[in-house]
């Protein structure tokens, strides 16, 4: 098993109740997009995160699908509405098996 | 009979030049692979132009990292919001880059990726609505360093 990749949420502590908050994450993925070759000339196969999704207190809130033409380290920012305390958790699914998982509590009040 | 042997080997040596720029080149797909990945999107809706704005730098030097930026214009309330944000490039091996699922509880309807780019294109952004509306924005791309044949 290799060691699980390394993650970045970056999530407001705290936020008033209603309030949009501006959500970013990065999962650490080399995103081989399947058509690099190596300097003898064979195609590096496809290896990519596939979906990314967020939950908020167990509801999912932002979902996002990867083609191989995201960037390495695929970051994403998204918005949603603050509107109870409680933690939100995110997850990054891909090829061959791939898996990571954050989260970040948030005091709404 | 000569002539006979050098059609034949015109057309192997044609074939063989032919297989050697395939080799060298990534598939590229085209507008027309971009429209139907669209149409695969839209459906039977017709798209409309407007409401959605794509925010890319117009010169890009490296097309392995490309922020894009989308936004919609949407009240984003229960009865009227963005359900889903598509982006597909004109030009990449293969024309879809990012998708993405949203509902009312975004607040607003705005989201940032990083992409890479093949080469100089117009990339699209379709959104989703709601009430099954299907708006469209573009951006015209200038990249100088092209991303794929490229090590990152």
């Amino acid at each position: 098993m290799t060691e699980p990749a390394r993650t970045i949420v970056n999530v407001p502590a705290q936020a008033k109740r209603g309030e949009v908050i501006e959500i970013r994450a990065v999962v650490q993925h080399a995103m081989e997009s399947g058509y690099r070759r190596t300097e003898l000339g064979e195609l590096i196969p496809r290896d990519i995160v596939r979906i990314f999704r967020c939950t908020y207190n167990n509801v999912e809130v932002f979902r996002a699908e990867f083609h191989p033409a995201m960037a390495a380290n695929p970051l994403v920012s998204f918005t949603t509405r603050a509107t109870e305390s409680g933690t939100l958790v995110f997850e990054w699914r891909g090829d061959h098996g791939f898996s990571a998982q954050a989260s970040a509590s948030i005091r709404v009040s | 009979m000569k002539t006979h042997i050098n059609q034949k080997r015109r057309s192997m040596l044609l074939g063989a030049a032919s297989l050697s720029l395939l080799h060298r080149l990534p598939a590229q797909a085209t507008p027309l692979d971009a429209a139907t990945a669209m149409r695969a999107i839209s459906g039977t809706t017709r798209t409309q132009a407007g409401r959605v704005r794509l925010d890319i730098p117009p010169l890009v030097e490296n097309g392995n990292l490309v922020v894009m930026r989308v936004s919609v214009q949407s009240p984003m309330t229960e009865s009227d919001y963005v359900k889903a944000v598509h982006v597909i490039a004109e030009a990449n091996p293969l024309p879809n880059v990012f998708s993405a699922y949203l509902g009312p509880r975004a607040g607003r309807a705005e989201m940032t990726f990083r992409a890479r780019l093949a080469t100089t294109q117009r990339v699209w952004a379709l959104a989703q609505m709601s009430d099954g509306s299907v708006w469209t924005g573009y951006a015209d791309v200038l990249v100088t360093l092209a991303a794929c044949t490229e090590s990152p």
